[in-house]
């Protein structure tokens, strides 16, 4: 079993790291495409064909396309992503001063989404078809509808402008006290989880539901199981996989999804980073913080299915 | 003005202009009316300016949070590579320009001690402050000054001064604390040229940027592009009593709701460059002020003459008076602009013409010319960006009046990323956006002369071209004068930059900050607000 264990995750890894190589060509080939470059995008209304010509060249931007690619590939596989073509600064420093920042937003979140959405979810496949089923999911509908920018220009607007109970930006540094860390991640994690929660509850309470409905279920309820002792200990475990998935999936939009809180809130975390990048054409500060990105996913999706695999004998023993 | 440091100006005949030193002795009104002739700058402005000058008495101490508009990784410490608010606020923090322009526009000596010129302006003879010392503790030498001008010429160094360093042939140390500047040609102006921001003065061979070794009024703690910058006084500053604060944190705020609900919030306490639309939001907080500076900055709607439609003179016409500008000046900019007049000389510059005749919103005279050109029933692109700022709203108003008098426009919206690489200047009818300059001859000579590179109408006139190297070298103010009113109506009538209104910057800041001043150089203070603003109890 433990082999068997050890090939299927082994083999996982295989896949993502064929995935990450595929992407990396792909992000490339789709910077390539962005109009204008980055020595245009630097130099602004001060390009002129001179001084982009000079730029061009000190950049290396004048060599063919898959030198550079190989390069930068040969660079990020030795542990060195490059320099900023934009303020010549390492990459690697950029991207650990704003990685910190994005995991702790990221993990607050999740501490606070998950428990919330898989009871909610979970409840409400129990008792669908209840008012307490339709009152959520009408709640949740509600919710996802709203933009994020939305949600968290009126969180702003109430309780930082005018009830001044929280402040209007989340700085992550110089964070003291518990209360202080509180009070800033109070409205971003709010937005963050409007979206978040909704989302997981809506996928947890499918799955519930969907390993209700299975014959073994059925079996447990015939035998006179009770409905406490049916939903922990038949269906549940059989629906930890897609449940993690759920997760996984959710999860994986906090790290480069949460460009909008970042910005409304001025957080200095990934995804601006990557944004700002994109704009002004900073190709290597681009591949690094997608594959950073890419990396998170197929991270969390395969722990989500090492958790379905080990929650579920079945798939264990296949 | 701190100290009664003189510059000179040295001209034909052995005259000498006193400009400096005049305010702190208590100036006569002879003085001030010498002093502000000798700077090209009117009396009205002189009136308003001595009487507010020593209004309210700065208090030491405090800590603010500056929101500046931008918000980039790449932000630079590098005053040749600054571009953006955030950069400029930490240029006048952390560096010191040779002379410093004041709220007349009129250059103010700073690590300059003593500037004259001999040989019809063409010579230039610098002598620098002895008291002066970098952040590491090094005095302040003619070698760094060297360093600092010459590196602009470098193209790796991507310099945004490069232009204005240019016609510098020789920059020369011609004693410890003495630099020699020999120039292409004769320009009376350089004074305000080393006024420039990008032109700071960093130690000699200075190429690490990732903290700033300047001689400013504020050291550099920290630094981190994109995200915050925190200054901390330099106790040494040259300036005795300066600065005021203790410490200014600058952040960027690039969403401009975002930025006007921190200020409300009291997480900042002066944000940068809010929209018209909120200036009612802060003028009804009880805690908020509004901070105007009419700079003479325009968004420019730009035919280039090079191409149809715009070669044809009748179309530029026709377009020009198709302009409703006071429809553009309440719509656009909720009436924070002041008219415009197809010329870049604003109303508050000592060398606007007011004899130049207003250009009226005329659809009879738009017609006319339309159909001179033989654009009319056509379908003409124009291209707009959220780049450069209010360029759809000016166009979509265009495009009304484009349809009463027989044209359509086709507004062609571009992405702000890729708009000044690909798009402006590139096509037949296009926005730009253009900042105030330092004095009349840098901006004419940017967005005018023949070869500047951002000349955006491809406008080409011998006359102007020799105009403006003429008065570079002329002393006499009142020919000076003439010229610069000649120049205007040679743009008003023949370039193809239509400048419907000159909009006002708007600050908003806390109601206890005080020492704010305009500056017409750009928001903020001209951006200079560092070494001037205090915090009162």
């Amino acid at each position: 079993m433990n082999t068997g264990l050890f090939r299927l995750v082994a083999s996982r890894i295989a896949i993502a790291i064929l995935t990450l190589a595929f992407v990396s060509a792909a992000v490339f080939i789709g910077t390539e495409i962005l109009p204008g470059d980055v020595a245009e995008a630097v130099l602004g209304q001060n390009a002129t064909p001179e001084a982009v010509a000079g730029l061009r060249q000190v950049l290396h931007l004048d060599q063919p396309a898959y030198i550079r690619y190989f390069r930068w590939l040969g660079g990020l596989l030795s542990g060195d992503p490059g320099r900023s073509l934009v303020n010549d600064l390492p990459v690697a420093g950029l991207i650990a001063s704003r990685l910190p920042n994005s995991l702790i937003l990221a993990s607050v979140t999740a501490v606070v989404c998950v428990p919330i959405a898989l009871v909610l979810g979970i409840t409400s496949a129990i008792w669908r078809g209840s008012f307490y089923d339709r009152a959520a999911s009408f709640l949740t509908m509600s919710v996802v509808a709203v933009p994020e920018f939305l949600i968290a220009t009126l969180l702003v607007i109430v309780f930082a402008v005018n009830l001044r109970w929280f402040p209007a930006l989340s700085f992550a540094a110089g964070i003291v006290s518990l209360d202080q860390f509180f009070r800033l991640f109070a409205l971003p994690v709010f937005t963050l989880s409007c979206v978040m929660i909704a989302q997981m509850m809506r996928m947890t309470r499918a799955a519930v539901i969907d390993t209700l409905r299975s014959s073994y279920v059925e079996m447990a309820v015939l035998k006179g199981a009770r409905p406490m002792r049916v939903v922990l200990t038949h269906a549940l475990p059989n629906a930890i996989g897609p449940i993690a998935n759920a997760v996984a999936l959710s999860l994986s939009h906090l790290l480069g999804g949460a460009i909008i809180v970042e910005i409304i809130f001025n957080y200095p975390g990934l995804a601006r980073l990557l944004v700002d990048a994109v704009s002004t054409r900073d190709m290597p500060l681009v591949q690094a913080c997608v594959m950073i990105f890419c990396l998170a996913y197929l991270f969390l999706v395969m722990i989500a299915d090492i958790a379905g695999i080990l929650s579920n004998p079945r798939l264990r023993h296949r | 003005m701190p100290d009664n440091k003189v510059l000179k100006l040295e001209m034909p005949g052995n005259e000498v202009f006193r400009l400096n030193g005049a305010f702190p002795r208590g100036a006569s009104r002879r003085e001030v009316m010498n002093f502000l002739l000798a700077a090209g700058v009117s009396i009205s402005a002189a009136g308003t300016f001595a009487g507010t000058a020593q209004a309210e008495t700065p208090r030491r101490g405090g800590r603010i949070r500056v929101a500046c508009n931008q918000n980039s990784s790449g932000e630079s410490l590098d005053p040749a590579r600054s571009f953006t608010a955030n950069d400029w606020s930490r240029v006048t923090m952390f560096y010191n320009t040779l002379t410093r322009i004041d709220e007349n526009l009129t250059p103010q000596l700073e690590l300059a001690e003593d500037i004259s010129s001999t040989e019809r302006a063409t010579v230039w003879n610098i002598k620098l402050r002895r008291d002066v010392r970098f952040h590491d503790g090094s005095p302040l030498t003619a070698a760094d000054v060297v360093y600092s001008l010459q590196r602009h010429k470098d193209a790796a160094v991507r310099s945004g001064a490069r232009v204005l360093v240019e016609p510098m042939v020789e920059i020369t140390e011609t004693g410890a604390h003495e630099v020699r500047i020999r120039l292409s040609g004769p320009d009376v102006g350089l004074p305000s040229t080393l006024g420039v921001l990008n032109t700071a003065i960093v130690k000699a061979g200075t190429t690490d940027f990732r903290t700033a070794n300047g001689t400013g009024p504020y050291k550099c703690r920290e630094f981190e592009p994109g995200v915050r910058s925190i200054a901390v006084r330099n106790e040494e500053y040259f300036k005795s009593g300066k600065p005021f604060l203790d410490e200014i944190e600058v952040i960027g705020i690039t969403d401009e709701p975002a930025r006007v609900n921190a200020l409300l919030a009291g997480d900042v306490h002066f944000v940068a460059l809010i929209n018209a639309r909120s200036a009612q939001r802060i003028k009804s907080a009880p805690n908020a002020k509004l901070f105007e500076t009419q700079a003479g900055a325009f968004h420019s709607l730009a035919i280039s003459r090079d191409h149809a439609p715009g070669a044809n003179s009748d179309f530029v016409l026709s377009v020009k008076h198709m302009l409703n500008r006071e429809q553009i000046r309440r719509a656009v900019y909720r009436n924070y602009a002041i008219m415009g007049n197809d010329q870049p000389v604003p109303p508050s510059s000592a060398f606007y013409d007011p004899s130049l005749p207003q250009r009226p919103y005329d659809l009879d005279k738009a017609r006319f010319h339309l159909r001179r050109s033989g654009f009319a029933n056509q379908t003409l692109p124009i291209f707009v960006s959220p780049a450069a700022a209010n360029s759809e709203e000016i166009a979509q108003i265009l495009q009304q009046t484009g349809r009463e008098v027989g044209v359509t426009f086709n507004l062609q919206r571009i992405p702000a990323d890729s708009y000044w690489s690909n798009t402006w200047m590139k096509q037949p009818i296009f926005f730009g956006s253009n900042s105030p300059k330092a004095s009349v001859d840098i901006s004419l000579s940017f967005w005018f002369h023949s070869r500047s590179p951002y000349n955006e109408s491809a406008f080409r006139n011998e006359r102007f071209d020799a105009l403006l190297i003429n008065a570079r070298a002329e002393a006499d103010i009142n020919k000076r004068n003439e010229m610069y009113s000649e120049m205007q109506r040679i743009i008003h009538e023949s370039s193809g930059t239509c400048i419907p209104v000159f909009y006002t910057f708007l600050d908003a800041h806390v109601s206890n900050l005080k020492g704010l001043r305009p500056i017409p150089t750009g928001s903020m203070m001209g951006w200079n607000y560092a070494e001037n603003i205090w915090l009162e109890q």
